[in-house]
């Protein structure tokens, strides 16, 4: 059966890149016993997939994976194993049960939300201007910027692609962008577009910690979006 | 929770952030506060290497073990971090409290090969610890060398309080609790090396002098501080299955040299090639249960959720349960994704059965370390390989599916003519023969394919080739342009690649393996120039360690080209291995005979080691 699992990734494990993470869970999954599923051959690997990977440096409290198990028990046992074998800051929040015909987490990922909060010694003197100004230059009709991908830089606006943006009661933005294989959104690239558009400099380049907090798949229509959590495409098993 | 040594900006601008912060599955957690001793144990290179070594792994777990005792790992900081600590005047810090490590009671450090020494001095540089023993003061940490080059320990005389000879399982409590006692008595320093000294095994450098030769040689060896001993007898674990083991490895979060448990099936060899420290010092060969073996497999692939495990020892087919043992490991762990991986195996009709149970046949190589091209050679080296073994090997390796072979050798050993170093590329197109002979074309995979690889020979302390001389590095490079002309000319010569090791590293790594007390100054002033990770090639500054030698009056060509005579008193002469001199000499002498002395299960040479009371001396010979 399709199990996908939900966990948090906090504190000192945000210095854990992606492809560790991966190796990580391989042997987590080993210890906590769980009945995975491998691929045939000499060396067999476990059926397991990432939905989106996260950026050394960010920690997260909304991460997803898939895996194809033979067996499983109730999904709070499942959690509280592997708990019990996770290094602190590493934390499974759900393990839900997805319909056999399922496509992989990446496939579905459509929108993440994240929090960036200043960095201490970061912080501008005028944080209410710089609010203020974050959130009118959102409100523009347009937001170009220059993306850098692997076969080089190219133009690109970013409008369509934040979903939603508000300055939060603890002092911290909060975003929601597009993500997933295509216009995959940095939280970073629209401070650092800011920055350079209207703050005429450089971002600092440690000024944000940034963090996600869900990952979404889209259920409605390109037009019409209707965003889901991605453990909502699955079921708590009892 | 604790606060990371590093800020987020360092952390995010350097390579691999996870080489320094921790938190692995499995590391000990502690109360730093709630503990007597702090102990911090260092593999001076960096983290994916030292995170690879069995021995730590070991000694981390058994000082972990009593409560009074915190165990803490601290490695070399890789260039990009050490440019950034000394820039920012930021102290080392031991990677599971994250504290400064000039605050612990103890470092030792473990010396597994000659080209970390100056990674031994960023350590205690970055750790701000005075460089020099005697420049110590009372609150400073002890600092103990320990592991395989600390058989010579002098050219590291003056950076260490006192060595530990031999191995690490049997005497680390008694050194702690007489630390504890010291303390408690109000003892110095001084007070704490005197009790040291008194514990078998442990040496203390600075309670000896040397006096030399006006030729360089070493004229006397006293002791000049009671209560020191003449002779540091190594220390010795007899019972293999009645002792430490960590049944907790650590898992590292980035990928290591060494990505696996390991178990070591046995320690020591019963073969003797007389190049060969390893087969000297860790006589007798004394081997684990399988019972013990199997238990800890479990134990240990269960803890970590790791997907392979390695046999280790010296030479896997000589342990005498092995086929009970691997049989044991592919039943019970095949179907659960776990690789196994068995190194250093003789290619016969049972190992090939067995790699062709555990890996990809179209995807592995088969291995053969003959050292030496010629058998007249080999006979020189103790190597009891012949080449009828080698080519039988291959033919069945062929026929059961593999098509590539890698063949290691050693130029410059004593004796080496300018024929036997034909041999190897003669040896190498005889393979290559066999396969087009026996394989038919329709069945072949591609091309055979042929590696051969050779390194300089070292001579090292406590080998029969101990007074051997090295050669120059033109000498060395001339040798590979030999080998490499004759593999040219062959007829299978498409079918064989050929690498050759670097010569200046070599050299100097010839130095510093025999060399004495005056070595330490030009190994200070190396890292002063800047010199750091010469293990790595490409940080490898030969100009630097030259012009040290020279600022400090050393001749290199002393420790190295130079013949010594068995009459000389020999550096690490004072240490007793359990393999007598006379033993060594004796041998020394068959090498140029080109004599062959029987393997330890054969019949028992008197070698000495039987002094210890175990291991292979005492079991009946079949």
């Amino acid at each position: 059966m399709k199990i996908r699992v939900k966990f948090a990734k906090r504190g000192e494990m945000r210095f854990i890149g992606h492809l560790d993470i991966m190796r990580y869970f391989q042997k987590a999954i080993r210890r906590a016993k769980v009945a995975i599923a491998y691929s045939e051959g000499f060396s067999p690997h476990q059926k397991m997939s990432f939905a989106a990977p996260l950026g050394v440096g960010l920690v997260s409290e909304g991460e997803y994976f898939d895996i194809e198990v033979y067996t499983s028990y109730s999904s709070s046992k499942m959690i509280a194993a592997l708990n019990e074998v996770m290094a602190e800051g590493i934390e499974v929040l759900s393990w839900k049960r997805l319909p056999e015909q399922a496509k992989n987490a990446m496939s579905f990922v459509a929108a993440a939300d994240y929090r960036l909060t200043f960095r201490e010694g970061y912080q501008p003197e005028k944080l209410e201007d710089f609010y203020q100004g974050f959130l009118s230059f959102l409100s523009n009709d347009s937001i170009l910027t220059i993306k850098k991908t692997k076969k080089g830089e190219r133009e690109l606006d970013l409008k369509p692609f934040i979903y939603q943006a508000t300055i939060e009661k603890e002092g911290s933005i909060f975003l929601q962008v597009c993500t997933g294989s295509s216009n995959n959104i940095k939280p970073e690239l629209v401070l650092q577009t800011y920055y350079e558009k209207v703050l005429q400099m450089e971002m600092p380049k440690f000024a944000f910690q940034a963090q996600r907090l869900e990952i979404y798949a889209n259920i409605g229509t390109e037009e019409e979006k209707k965003f889901v959590p991605l453990e909502a495409l699955g079921d708590e098993i009892d | 929770m604790r606060k990371l040594a590093l800020s987020d900006e360092i952390l995010l601008s350097i390579e691999k952030p996870a080489r320094y912060i921790g938190n692995e599955i499995n590391m000990v957690k502690k109360d730093p506060n709630a503990v007597k001793i702090r102990f911090a144990i260092c593999f001076p290179d960096v983290y994916e290497i030292g995170m690879s070594h069995l021995g730590i792994q070991i000694l981390y777990d058994m000082l972990n073990k009593r409560e009074d005792i915190y165990c803490e790992r601290v490695y070399s900081p890789w260039i990009d971090l050490d440019t950034i600590m000394r820039e920012q005047k930021i102290p080392l810090f031991a990677i599971e409290s994250q504290e400064p490590i000039y605050t612990f009671d103890f470092i030792g450090i473990t010396l597994q090969y000659e080209m970390c020494y100056t990674n031994i001095l960023q350590i205690l540089d970055l750790g701000k610890i005075p460089l020099l023993a005697k420049d110590r003061k009372e609150q400073d940490p002890i600092v103990i060398g320990g592991g395989p080059c600390s058989y010579n320990p002098e050219p590291l005389a003056d950076f260490f309080d006192l060595f530990y000879i031999g191995e690490g399982e049997t005497v680390y409590f008694q050194l702690m609790d007489a630390y504890k006692e010291n303390q408690r008595q109000g003892g110095t320093r001084l007070t704490f090396l005197e009790r040291a000294a008194e514990i078998p095994g442990i040496y203390v450098p600075a309670f000896y002098q040397i006096s030399y030769y006006p030729d360089g040689t070493i004229q006397k060896r006293e002791v000049i501080h009671s209560p020191a001993k003449e002779k540091i007898q190594k220390e010795l674990v007899l019972d293999l299955s009645d002792t430490f083991y960590p049944e907790k490895p650590l898992v590292p979060f980035i990928k290591v040299t060494q990505d696996r448990v390991v178990l070591e099936i046995q320690r020591g060899c019963i073969r003797g090639c007389r190049f060969c420290q390893a087969g000297m010092i860790y006589r007798p060969v004394r081997e684990r249960s399988l019972k013990f073996l199997k238990n800890m497999a479990c134990k240990m692939l269960y803890s970590t959720g790791q997907e392979e495990i390695s046999l280790s020892s010296l030479s896997s087919s000589d342990y005498s349960k092995l086929k009970e043992l691997v049989s044991f490991l592919i039943e019970e762990f095949q179907g659960q994704g776990i690789n196994l991986s068995l190194p250093s195996l003789r290619i016969d009709a049972f190992s090939l059965d067995v790699m062709s149970k555990v890996q990809d046949i179209r995807k592995s190589s088969l291995t053969f370390a003959p050292e030496a091209g010629s058998q007249r050679l080999r006979d020189v080296i103790n190597k009891g390989l012949t080449k009828e073994v080698i080519l039988n090997g291959a033919t069945e390796a062929f026929h059961g599916g593999w098509n590539r072979v890698k063949l290691y050798f050693m130029l410059g050993l004593p004796t080496e003519t300018t024929e036997d170093m034909e041999e190897i590329a003669v040896l190498a197109d005889e393979i290559a023969r066999v396969y087009y002979a026996e394989i038919p074309k329709e069945q072949r995979q591609g091309k055979v394919q042929i590696t051969v690889s050779t390194s300089f020979f070292i001579p090292k302390p406590f080998t029969p080739f101990q007074w051997a001389p090295m050669c120059t590095k033109e000498e060395f490079l001339e040798k590979a342009r030999i080998v490499n002309g004759k593999i040219r000319s062959m007829l299978n010569q498409k079918s064989i690649t050929y690498h050759w090791h670097e010569a200046d590293v070599s050299v100097l790594e010839g130095v510093l393996a025999r060399g004495d007390r005056k070595v330490s100054k030009v190994i200070l002033s190396a890292y002063q120039k800047g010199c750091l990770y010469d293990a790595w090639s490409e940080y490898f500054d030969e100009k630097k360690w030259m012009e040290a030698f020279e600022e400090n009056g050393i001749d290199p060509a002393f420790y190295t080209t130079r013949v010594r005579e068995v009459e000389e008193i020999l550096p690490w002469d004072f240490i007793d291995v359990g393999v007598t001199k006379e033993f060594l000499i004796r041998e020394w002498r068959q090498a140029k005979k080109e004599v062959v002395t029987p393997n330890c299960k054969e019949s028992c040479s008197g070698c000495g080691a039987n002094v210890f009371g175990g291991g292979v001396c005492y079991e009946n010979k079949g």
